[in-house]
């Protein structure tokens, strides 16, 4: 996952082995971008309208799927994306010092990433691990019990 | 079926693994091969097993024992000592053991176990496991027996309710699918648990899915469906996992696929995975979802179980749903009528998280009083705190006093009492919680999940949570309260999917039952639960304070000002509230008000 992909070809190479294993239908249209977009770390607009010519679907429609789900995004995303669980559980549980202490480490906002392309910080929905909360996920990794003071370490394991 | 003489099970949940699960079951399977023990210990991985916070973890039966802090170093001694010698290795039991024990034996006193019979006992990736259980018997039962019509009578008879959170009654709905005209129908199941703090459906999902898969099969058969849907979120990448090897397993068994059991039946799934969006789990906005596209609710009528997926009749039930069907179907609807209430019958899976002694997943009869759910199956408040208030019903649901301590949790009470069943979240606020701030946490929460598509919901929740941020933030005025009740209002009576109506819950029922906190931060400028951080200040006790500088030293911003062996004062323009001397001071001379 690099940031800001510019090359057509890997773009197209990407798209078309996606739709040829899921199909060119309409209904593939989410597991189609969600392929693309873990492949890519994002779904470029090249990307897009290549999907909207082989699927036959409107543009405007594959673009208004791609920016409703969360879990797509259609800006660039950084190497690591930290995503912290916002739920109420991992709230109640001190979630807010974690968030503070992930945005003062990064200097990042909700949803921004770094100028280096090297983190993105995101909020995500409940990941249903409460009992373990606060609960934080750099790219595939979990992690639970997460107290403000740990966050230095953990996003250094990823340096 | 071969014999074994014991049974390992390691956990492979996500934080499991990453502290090298895998390779410990590697290391494990290599070990009992070197052994000779491989056909006498059979290895299964199962889902959380305790808490994991000392991962990885394994149970060893017949003896039930836990270790936990495993090493792949670790193996070789663990199998010559255990399997090979008969001898519990003392230093790897894992520390929680009496907690982490009941989470898998016996349930706790109050527990009834259907839906989450099999979970953590069974094998979830090999369906010999589930037969070896009475796995889908059910199923031959109703496709060699039973009419689709004596099939929804049975459920009818069992009261059953939709266990997604509305409670409809599921006899009644595949009645209804049934009765529609149509050469294709369709069949749903909502594995989208949205709900923060909501995790039951996941660990049925990964503990015992074909439980999910047999229900499945046998409403296909009522409704006279021929093709099903699984839509799991994309947060429960393990589920979706599990799922798939066991559609794939039910398949090679012949209970998916063409003419199931010589009956000319016809039936199979797919699993659909979301992208991360909460209003998936409304069913309309679901069935859009499957078709490939933004997953925004429509009105209804017309309900799914006339036009649904693709236009056609569709039936939707809930993970938890669909599980108890088999066992309804085994044990009768009497047996399942006898537990519960008058009007909510059988069990409910709840996920308990928040300031509670023991945070996870129960199952308790329905019409069990809220307090026996804290205290008796919770263990209490944490850290010997004072209960505040209980969240039940997720987002959409409502934060309850401890004067509702007593109320029986069913469809209608909970209802009554401005709360709802929900899909089964319970989160429990100690003392020390501010509910103006909850309030305004879900709100945060609500308007963010908000589809846009309807106007009450996509603005009318934006407001709500302008006027609770105001409040917070210590700019509240007079006539907030009543702005908010009128903006709930028209909110609930104007959306149009159920995100939208339920929304203003958690406002409505904090408004109801905390009314003294809002008018405490409005009127009087104050936090009770000192948790506001615009409406606290730290101020250091002359008395106490013993001048020793560790808060100054410690003060991130610098507002604390004295010399040494003299009494300290914090600059309240300077200070940010970080709470920091709070925690560092060893005398206890830094006050909130």
């Amino acid at each position: 996952m690099t940031i800001g992909i510019t090359d057509p070809e890997k773009i197209r190479t990407t798209v078309y082995a996606v739709i040829e294993r899921c199909g060119a239908t309409q209904d593939e249209l989410i597991p189609i971008l969600s392929e693309i977009n873990h492949k890519l770390g994002y779904l470029p607009a090249e990307a897009l309208d290549e999907i909207s010519h082989l699927l036959k679907v409107p543009k405007s429609q594959v673009f208004s799927v791609a920016s409703f789900y969360r879990m797509l995004s259609t800006k660039p995303r950084g190497t690591h994306v930290v995503q912290f669980c916002e739920s109420a559980p991992c709230h109640v549980v001190g979630g807010r010092e974690v968030w503070e202490e992930l945005q003062d480490q990064l200097h990042l906002q909700s949803g921004e990433t770094t100028r280096d392309g090297c983190w993105t910080l995101v909020t995500t929905s409940c990941l249903g691990i409460c009992g373990v909360g606060p609960v934080i996920m750099v790219d595939e990794d979990v992690y639970g019990n997460v107290t403000p003071a740990q966050v230095k370490d953990i996003l250094a394991r990823y340096m | 079926m071969k014999y074994y003489r014991s049974h390992v099970l390691v956990c492979v949940d996500p934080e499991c693994l990453r502290k090298g699960a895998h390779e410990v079951l590697d290391s494990l399977q290599d070990e009992l091969v070197a052994q000779g023990l491989i056909d006498e210990v059979q290895v299964l991985e199962t889902s959380r097993l305790g808490g994991c916070s000392n991962g990885p973890e394994m149970m060893v039966y017949p003896e039930g024992v836990h270790y936990s802090g495993l090493t792949v170093d670790d193996i070789p001694y663990l199998v010559e000592e255990h399997f090979l010698k008969g001898r519990v290795v003392q230093k790897f039991i894992a520390p929680t053991i009496s907690f982490a024990d009941e989470e898998l034996s016996a349930p706790k006193a109050k527990e009834v176990r259907v839906v989450l019979r099999n979970c953590g006992k069974i094998d979830p990736e090999n369906i010999e496991d589930y037969i070896a259980e009475d796995g889908y018997m059910a199923l031959a039962k109703v496709l060699t027996e039973m009419t689709p019509e004596q099939v929804i009578d049975e459920i009818i008879r069992s009261g059953l309710r939709g266990r997604g959170g509305a409670g409809f009654p599921a006899g009644k709905k595949w009645q209804l699918a049934r009765m529609n005209p149509g050469d294709v129908k369709y069949l749903t199941c909502n594995a989208d648990e949205g709900d923060p703090g909501a995790f039951m459906n996941r660990r049925v999902l990964e503990g015992d899915p074909h439980s999910v898969l047999e229900g499945m099969i046998i409403a296909a058969y009522v409704i006279g469906a021929n093709h099903g849907y699984v839509y799991c979120r994309a947060e429960y990448p393990v589920a979706v996992r599990t799922l798939n090897i066991a559609i794939q397993q039910a398949r090679a068994f012949g209970f998916l696929g063409e003419n199931i059991f010589g009956s000319g039946f016809s039936f199979d799934i797919e699993v659909r995975k979301g992208a991360g969006a909460f209003v998936c789990g409304e069913e309309t906005a679901l069935i859009a979802s499957i078709e490939g596209k933004r997953g925004e609710p429509r009105p209804r009528p017309p309900f799914p179980a006339v036009k649904g997926l693709w236009g056609k009749p569709t039936n939707n039930n809930n993970v938890e749903t669909y599980a108890n069907v088999p066992q309804i179907i085994l044990k009768g609807a009497d047996w399942f009528a006898s537990m519960g209430t008058a009007k909510s019958k059988g069990t409910k899976t709840f996920a308990v998280a928040g300031d509670v002694k023991y945070t996870g997943l129960i199952e308790v009869p329905l019409g069990i009083t809220i307090r026996e759910v804290i205290y008796d199956v919770g263990g209490g408040i944490k850290d010997n705190k004072g209960f505040k208030a209980v969240q039940i019903g997720g987002p959409m649901g409502g934060c309850l006093p401890a004067s509702a301590l007593d109320l029986p949790i069913d469809y209608e009470s909970l209802s009554s009492a401005g709360a709802m069943m929900g899909s089964g979240g319970l989160v429990v606020m100690d003392d020390e919680t501010c509910m103006v701030d909850i309030a305004r946490f879900f709100m945060d929460f609500t308007q963010d999940e908000s589809c846009g598509k309807c106007t009450p919901c996509r603005v009318g929740t934006r407001r709500i949570l302008e006027v609770l941020e105001r409040i917070c933030a210590g700019k509240g005025r007079d006539g907030d309260i009543e702005t908010l009740e009128m903006l709930c209002q028209d909110i609930m009576a104007t959306s149009l999917c159920g995100l939208g109506q339920g929304a203003p819950n958690p406002v409505v029922s904090t408004l109801k039952h905390f009314r003294d906190e809002y008018i405490a931060h409005i009127y009087e400028k104050r936090c009770p639960a000192k948790v506001c951080k615009a409406l606290i200040t730290y101020a250091i006790l002359p008395d106490v304070c013993t001048g020793c500088m560790v808060c100054a030293r410690n003060c991130p911003v610098e507002a604390i000002h004295g010399e040494r062996r003299k009494v300290h004062t914090i600059d309240p323009d300077v200070c940010i509230r970080c709470g920091i001397c709070m925690q560092v001071c060893n005398f206890n001379a830094v006050s909130v008000n």
